[in-house]
């Protein structure tokens, strides 16, 4: 055994996941060998990333075992057969602790598995792990986990974004090939660019909440972050699709193959770029970056418009009233009776609730359902939610006006790299991060971000596309066309 | 100022949430700064808007009546921080 | 000076699906606690609410019925405050977009018709159930789950009642009409229906209503008028004595008789509604909601009056047959079976009632037994003389007994009535023959003595013999 438990296991951990899948299958490599390497390199970062809630080293072994198993003997296996997946701690495991980075939910055993969770493992996925996050998905820095601060691969004094900084951290740092994430503002998106990863938000409604532990319903869903774009399709082939169980599932949504339109290509494909994502407050190395990947694209025969989206500059206020809003809502069960923290201070039922509540939540959260509760309070809901859900029907309207124009938006997806830790302390100061990523979410559209370069510093940079709802075949041969033509996904963090 | 102690307070006890004096002086300064912010939606005339709900403009996705197991008993109250044999327990509420 | 008392009800029914409103539990009363819950009634992190679609249904035919504007794209929302049998802490109800607003339903108040403004009808989930534990030093409740997300229809009448009496129509029609259409079991003991009153009382002619007391707890009909008497009498006696009445929500106690102020906050309550954002929208298309219309029944009110013109049935006889539709369905195979009405309805009030009554069994229990076809048969069997009434009544009972058609009772146990006047004359001359001081006291004008006569021949033949042969006989023999 060599100092470096992963010396010829690291290789592995940064191969694609469609390429480790055909070797598992193939029988080159056992889904063990895999999961074993995944867990090593775990086991060696996780004092340094601290990316993982929980991981079940003896659990993803045998799971692993039994796909390996089911390969041997000849029997069919999924699209994920034998890859160790980690899941954000957001989504239901059962008999697996689900906490949502918080003291709240410590304890929470769920009797049920979340609907994307069961495809994962029916497409023989072996999930290793769930990965830590803002509390409840409130941040943009995965600095509010009650369980401690994720750091970011590629510099370990930085945040790795948030609220899925977690999953965005493991699959960068091959501590999972893949991983899931959930979006409410931005969460699966900009983590990616700022680990230099790939992640999709899906259209709303495509991939079911069944199970995923609510924040701002309205704006949730759940979607991949992978190393490479293709993985990204494959995983959205195994988790897509309706879903009986949730009202909110497109109920039309049939099986598309999400990879049988990778190699599209761009030419001829009109590409938007919106004025008002290259404002100020846009750090100079971002635009250049993005600059670079628009001239790109040019390159490769697709024509740039100047378009115009106006109501970008309001897209905050009406996200953190509409998304606190509903968490203030959401979040009204985690009161110490039927399930999670309750507080033995709590002599009458309104002290155990408010005692309950306050030892079990963070201030972030606690912070978020004030503000939420405010919003839809007696002689404030018209001001407030109904003024920020019609504002919310101006950002359908503006990307109803820009895809008559285009096929596609493309902008960066955060107005920095990461962040420092501790870097950002005054709670709007943190909101106004989210400007580039919100907007999809206020108008349920799919967006992904890629690696698009690096600052001077060594951080990563993202490119965010955005396209039309259900129009996620597109924007992944969008993203492919660029993945196939550079090399910033391959760049590895060094391993520490 | 957009929100005042009071409302803090008041919109805390809603909530079911005790703010020490110290968070409640901190929340009520963020909140108005975070609201101030906010105001700025003002400026869009939106009289002729209709809310927004979802992103895709379909109706009636329901279940037909049939009923499916439930939970045993037991798997229902494992996560019950406190439960007699066959109950959820909670202090007794007074009307 | 004289007060007048104002009255509104809100009326809160379960919906008689056999699942709840959104997850797939069973609704049934009276279950072991907490077996009948799911992740999404428990309210579960990560669940996600699905609607019954016949509990819409049933909805929609509710608010038709009460003549309502149909609100056709409508939606839910969330009322929020915190109880311990609601685990959500939200309620998922309707506030902005009510299924029904602006109905009304006729009732009849002595022969006049009256007419009750329905304010609105939404649907909700309903919540679950606190169970005190017993003794007194305890110092926690129980909570059982199994209710809670049962779909629970609420109808919100205008405050357009003013009299007690007109309170109990509204009450007995509304059920019947819940009845006829099938969608609730109205099981008051049960909580399958629940009504709560709102009263106020000013003075006669005054320009506004006093301010109301909300009364709950209440468990029967009886117990709704007995606390809104007493509601009227204590506003009534506080104006009287120069004092005002307040805003408040008591809680009746039944077996005392009285009410007390409930002391749950008052004026705190925020109830925060939005927009449920995990349901999309309801849209009642023009089809369906014709289809609705189409579908619903002809309730009591009108049903009793045709029972009356079509059958000829007096209007009582019509008030009991429509009283349970299922009943009047019986009545109405019956009386076209018989082409005899009259009877159909004397059998069903006398003879079935009893039955159902001494079996404790509904009439579709008793349909099963005998159907209409059967106790038809029977009834013609009577009417042509076959059987007498007495023996039809034993030939029945013994047609609930067993379930077997009536012929084949009445020809296995020989209970074919005697018609043939020569059998008839021997026993006839036989009785007459051992009863001579019968004969003598006829007579002698003792009319009545034909009775026993009549009597022993009846022992004779076991009761079969036909009453009517009998008498022409006995006249001629004594003439």
């Amino acid at each position: 055994m060599s100092d470096v438990p992963d010396a010829g296991g690291s290789e592995m951990c940064f191969m694609p996941g469609h390429q480790l899948k055909d070797r598992i299958v193939a029988r080159e490599i056992t889904s063990r060998q895999l999961t074993e390497a995944v867990l090593g390199r775990i086991e060696l970062l996780e004092p340094g990333l601290n990316a993982y809630v929980s991981f079940n080293r003896d659990a993803a072994l045998a799971r692993a075992d039994e796909i390996d198993r089911k390969i041997s003997t000849g029997e069919p296996t999924g699209a994920l057969a034998g890859l160790p997946v980690a899941v954000k701690d957001n989504m239901c495991t059962k008999g697996t602790a689900t906490t949502c980075a918080s003291r709240i939910l410590e304890s929470f055993i769920p009797p049920y598995d979340a609907t994307v969770v069961e495809r994962l493992l029916a497409a023989d996925a072996v999930i290793v792990g769930k990965t830590n996050m803002d509390e409840f998905a409130m941040g943009s820095s995965t600095e509010n986990s009650a369980f401690g601060v994720t750091h970011n691969p590629w510099d370990l004094d930085c945040i790795p974004g948030g609220s899925s900084g977690g999953s965005a951290a493991a699959v960068a740092s091959g501590e999972a090939t893949s991983a899931l994430g959930s979006d409410t503002g931005g969460s699966i998106r900009q983590p990616a660019a700022f680990c230099g990863v790939v992640g999709l938000k899906p259209t709303y409604g495509r991939v079911s909440r069944y199970g995923l532990v609510a924040y701002g319903s309205s704006l949730d869903p759940i979607g991949p972050i992978t190393r490479a774009v293709r993985d990204c399709a494959v995983m959205m082939n195994v988790i897509a699709g309706h879903d009986p169980l949730d009202s909110t599932s497109y109920p039309k949504d049939i099986f598309a193959d999400y990879t049988a339109e990778l190699d599209a290509g761009v030419d001829g494909l009109k590409i938007g770029i919106p004025k008002e994502y290259f404002s100020e407050g846009l750090d100079p190395e971002i635009a250049g970056a993005i600059d670079q990947a628009t001239r790109l694209y040019e390159r490769l025969g697709a024509r740039l418009v100047d378009i115009s989206l106006p109501h970008t500059p309001y897209a905050i206020a009406a996200y953190y009233i509409i998304a606190t809003a509903e968490a203030s809502s959401n979040l009204a069960r985690y009161d110490g009776v039927h399930y999670g923290h309750r507080s033995d201070k709590g002599d009458d039922i309104i002290s155990l609730y408010s005692r309950s509540r306050s030892e079990g939540f963070g201030d972030e959260v606690k912070r978020r359902i004030v503000l939420g509760t405010f919003a839809l309070s007696t002689g404030y809901y018209d001001a407030y939610y109904m003024k920020a859900s019609k504002v919310r029907e101006l950002f359908r309207r503006d990307f109803r006006t820009a895809w008559e124009q285009v096929d596609c938006v493309v902008s960066p997806a955060a107005p920095t790299a990461a962040f420092r830790i501790g870097e950002k302390t005054d709670p709007l100061q943190m909101y106004l991060s989210d400007i580039y990523t919100v907007s999809a979410n206020l108008a349920g559209i799919p967006g992904i971000t890629i690696p698009a370069g690096f600052t001077s510093r060594g951080l990563p940079i993202g490119l965010q596309i955005m396209a039309k709802p259900f129009d996620e075949r597109r924007l992944l041969s969008i993203a492919y066309a660029f993945e196939r033509e550079t090399d910033h996904h391959l760049r590895r963090p060094e391993a520490k | 100022m957009r929100i005042s102690r009071e409302e803090v307070r008041h919109v805390a006890e809603l909530s079911r949430i005790e703010l020490r004096p110290e968070e409640e002086e901190t929340f009520l300064s963020q909140l108005d700064d975070i609201l101030t912010y906010m105001d700025q939606l003002n400026k869009l005339n939106t009289d002729d808007v209709e809310m927004a709900f979802h992103t895709w403009d379909l109706a009636n996705v329901m279940r037909k009546d049939e009923p499916r197991p439930s939970l045993p008993r037991e798997d229902a109250l494992a996560n019950a921080p406190e439960r007699t044999r066959d109950a959820y327990k909670v202090p007794r509420v007074i009307e | 000076m004289k007060y007048l008392p104002t009255i509104g009800l809100e009326v809160h029914a379960h919906l008689a699906t056999k699942s709840k409103m959104f997850c797939g539990c069973k609704t049934d009363f009276g279950a072991e606690p907490n077996v009948q819950t799911c992740p999404v009634c428990i309210g579960m992190p990560g669940t996600l609410p699905v609607p019954n679609e016949l509990a819409i249904d049933y909805a929609i035919r509710v608010a038709v019925a009460l003549n309502c504007n149909i609100t056709q794209v409508t939606y839910f929302d969330r009322k929020n405050y915190y109880y311990p049998d609601l685990p959500k802490n939200y309620q998922i109800s309707q506030s902005h977009n009510n299924l029904g607003d602006d109905g009304w339903i006729d009732i009849d108040i002595d022969g006049e018709t009256m007419r009750i403004n329905i304010d609105n009808v939404h649907l909700e989930e309903d919540a679950g159930k606190r169970v005190h534990s017993e003794g007194s030093g305890t110092r926690y409740s129980e909570v059982d789950l199994n209710r809670t997300g049962t779909p629970l229809l609420e109808v919100v009448t205008k405050p357009d009642m003013h009299t007690l009496e007109q309170v109990d129509a509204f009450m007995n029609d509304f059920r019947s009409m819940l009845l006829y259409m099938g969608v609730c079991d109205c099981k008051m003991q049960e909580g399958s229906l629940r009504f709560e009153a709102s009263v106020s009382v000013a003075p006669e002619g005054a320009s506004e209503l006093g301010p109301r007391c909300e009364l709950k707890n209440l468990n029967s009909m009886k117990s709704v008028l007995k606390a809104a008497e007493y509601e009227i009498g204590r506003q009534t006696s506080v104006l009287k004595n120069g004092g005002q009445n307040k805003q408040e929500t008591r809680l009746w106690d039944d077996e005392r008789g009285v009410s007390a102020r409930m002391r749950r906050k008052e004026g705190s309550a925020d109830y925060r509604y939005f927009p449920e954002p995990d349901l999309i929208l309801l849209n009642i298309s023009d089809e369906r909601l014709a289809r609705i219309r189409d579908e619903l029944p002809e309730f009591a009110g009108r049903r009793s009056k045709r029972f009356q013109t079509e059958y000829g049935l007096p209007a009582y006889d019509a008030g009991v047959l429509v009283a349970d539709a299922a009943t009047a369905d019986y009545f109405e195979r019956l009386a076209a079976q018989t082409n005899d009405p009259k009877a159909a309805s004397n059998w069903i009030m006398t003879e079935i009632m009893r039955e159902m009554k001494d079996r404790k069994i509904e009439i579709e229990e008793f349909s099963g037994k005998v159907p209409a076809h059967r106790l038809g048969a029977l009834i013609k069997e009577q009417k042509s003389g076959t059987i007498s009434h007495n023996i039809a009544k034993e030939v029945f009972a013994e047609m609930v007994e067993t379930g077997e058609d009536a012929p084949a009772i009445i020809e296995r146990k020989g209970l074919r009535q005697i018609s043939d006047t020569g059998e008839l004359d021997a026993v006839v001359e036989k009785v007459l023959a051992e009863n001579p001081s019968a004969v003598d006291d006829f007579k002698s004008g003792k009319k009545q003595a034909v009775g026993f006569l009549v009597g022993q021949i009846m022992r004779e033949t076991k009761g079969k013999a036909n009453p009517k042969v009998v008498n022409k006989l006995l006249a001629e023999k004594l003439g």
